[in-house]
């Protein structure tokens, strides 16, 4: 310690939360200071696209720059951007939300998912969601004062929710229902008769639903369903979506929220107070983003797609089962074979074959057996990663 | 189908059967399919490209406009057929505006171009006059950068 820095006085314990205290550490993270020490590490453990934005978008940024837009922007977020998500939303989905009462330009969805978790929540009010979820879905919802209440999902019913397994969890607490499809960490996708079923249950409980469709633009073979679009499930659920995935924006910090008017109020509440509003660099972005930017949407949709087929056949082939994951980026094969719990496995194959993956365990319990393989990696680097997973598998192989 | 070509747009050593975990076909349909291409002259032919500067050989390149008089009957292709057989002329074509060809002409000096053009190119009966601009850099060929690039900058674990 040098002489003149601070001394390390050891804080009492109580300064921190009990809530903060209580909330686990990402199991993400965990792997993060041991990659970073090794050379030659293959990481199918990232959760972004490997590609940059396209140049035609960030072009628009340092355009926008130059002109001098450095400064904030209305807490909503710049009109011709929300007039550009309604125009979008309209098309894609056939919803019209009002761009001045019913949009909330945020820093991402994460601030979206935060933002609706803390507007609609007292403490004790129970959130529903899936397990395994988004490592982000409980801790927010604690975080608000909220109960996660997790859904166990398995593979076999490839990882949806039904609405019957949630409906066993409606209590007299239970607020809202929580799903992000397609789904982050197990690729899983939900048809409309699904979602119907579940929006159906939702209009039956007076339940508010947050959907997270951050993956929306990213599916092979199936289509996406917003769940807004089903009827009578405009109001009631707040569509939280963002430009990091579909885009490669996810440097920029843009998402946006959709919803009713009340709700967007209180979001845009909290909003203002604690975030003020998005940068306007990334705003200017992401109105290019979508005036421009389909056509690399659909180029990086279909090199997806490639490598999701490239990978999941690889794992069958070196004996690891994997249901085919419909949307997102990732893989989600199942290590039951090897007896090894998924933090094992994932701590085994980074120190003999030098690539890392996330345990399933981190994303729930259900994750347990499980762990997750991004492919949003070139074809020459997955080719590789399955090369070594699969003299690793030899090795391992005991049931 | 287009998904077999597009994925040898990217890589031409892939083979039938990478092709095929890539897209789901079966990898003796596409095969087949590259087989039929290669015959219909839809794939032209498998090419590497190749940064000659870096292995240290040099290279010169021009891109010589080329103004014409086109024949009765034949247009311009008369005129164009006898440039493209010379192999100094990688790539001939007819565009619009103040000229007429556009013609990328490689040698291993700028005297062997100079010569291409004024006792090749330049003598033929219909060819009007001749602009060469040599090339000083080449930043970006079909498609790839040839120097610096993006590289990769992401963290390698995130949620
Ligand atoms: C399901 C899901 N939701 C939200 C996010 C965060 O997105 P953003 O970058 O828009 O905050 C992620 C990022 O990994 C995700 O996987």
């Amino acid at each position: 310690m040098s002489k003149t820095g601070s001394t390390h006085i050891k804080l009492p314990h109580s300064c921190i939360s009990q809530k903060v205290s209580d909330i686990p550490p990402s199991g993400i993270r965990k792997f993060f200071d041991l990659l970073s020490s090794m050379e030659g590490v293959i990481s199918l453990g990232v959760g972004e696209p490997d590609f940059v934005t396209p140049w035609h978008i960030r072009e628009a940024a340092i355009h926008s720059l130059e002109k001098g837009y450095t400064m904030y922007t209305s807490n909503q977020g710049l009109p011709q951007l929300r007039q550009e998500l309604a125009k979008y939303l309209e098309s894609c989905c056939g919803l019209s939300y009002d761009p001045e009462n019913e949009l909330l330009v945020t820093v991402g969805v994460s601030e979206g998912l935060d933002l609706a978790l803390r507007a609609i929540l007292n403490p004790g009010d129970e959130v529903i969601m899936p397990d395994p979820c988004y490592v982000a879905y409980p801790a927010c919802t604690s975080l608000a004062g909220g109960i996660p209440v997790q859904v166990p999902t398995t593979e076999k019913n490839n990882f949806k929710v039904t609405a019957d397994d949630i409906e066993r969890r409606i209590t007299q607490r239970t607020k809202a229902i929580l799903i992000g499809y397609p789904a982050n960490p197990t690729g899983a996708v939900m048809v409309k008769e699904e979602l119907t079923q579940i929006a159906e249950l939702a209009q039956q409980h007076n339940l508010l639903v947050i959907s997270d469709e951050v993956y929306a633009q990213l599916v092979y073979g199936v289509e996406h369903t917003c769940l807004a679009s089903l009827p009578g499930m405009k109001d009631r659920t707040i569509l939280l979506d963002g430009f990091s995935k579909a885009y490669a924006m996810t440097g920029w910090r843009i998402g946006y929220a959709a919803g009713g008017q009340e709700i967007i109020k209180a979001m845009t509440k909290i909003h203002q107070y604690t975030m003020l509003c998005a940068p306007i660099m990334g705003q200017m972005a992401a109105i290019e983003a979508l005036k421009e930017g389909n056509s690399e949407v659909g180029t990086m949709v279909r090199e997806y797609d490639r490598r999701r087929r490239v990978m999941v056949k690889g794992f069958k082939n070196i004996g690891l089962s994997c249901f085919e994951p419909r949307g997102a980026f990732y893989a989600f094969p199942s290590i039951n074979i090897t007896g090894m719990t998924s933090e094992e496995f994932a701590e085994k194959l980074l120190m003999e074959e030098k690539v890392a993956v996330v345990p399933g365990s981190a994303f729930g319990q259900c994750g347990e057996g499980y762990i997750r393989c991004c492919y949003a990696t070139s074809l020459a680097e997955i080719q590789e990663a399955l090369k070594r997973m699969g003299r690793f598998m030899k090795r391992h192989h005991t049931r | 189908m287009k998904q077999i070509f597009e994925a040898l747009e990217k890589d031409a050593r892939l083979t039938p059967e990478q092709i095929s975990a890539m897209t789901g076909i079966p990898a003796a349909e596409v095969k087949k399919t590259i087989k039929k291409a290669e015959r219909d002259r839809a794939i032209l032919k498998y090419k590497t490209i190749i940064n000659w500067a870096k292995l240290g050989e040099e290279e010169v390149w021009a891109l010589v406009e080329v103004k014409v008089v086109p024949q009765r009957g034949v247009g311009f292709d008369a005129i164009a057929e006898r440039i493209y057989r010379f192999p100094q002329a990688r790539s001939v074509y007819l565009a619009s505006g103040a000229y007429d060809l556009a013609i990328l002409v490689a040698g291993k000096t700028m005297q062997e171009i100079a010569v291409f053009v004024s006792e090749k190119l330049a003598p033929l009966e219909t060819v009007q006059g001749t602009v060469t601009h040599f090339i000083l850099k080449k930043y970006k060929e079909d498609g790839e950068i040839l120097q610096g690039g993006e590289g990769i900058k992401r963290l390698p674990v995130t949620p």
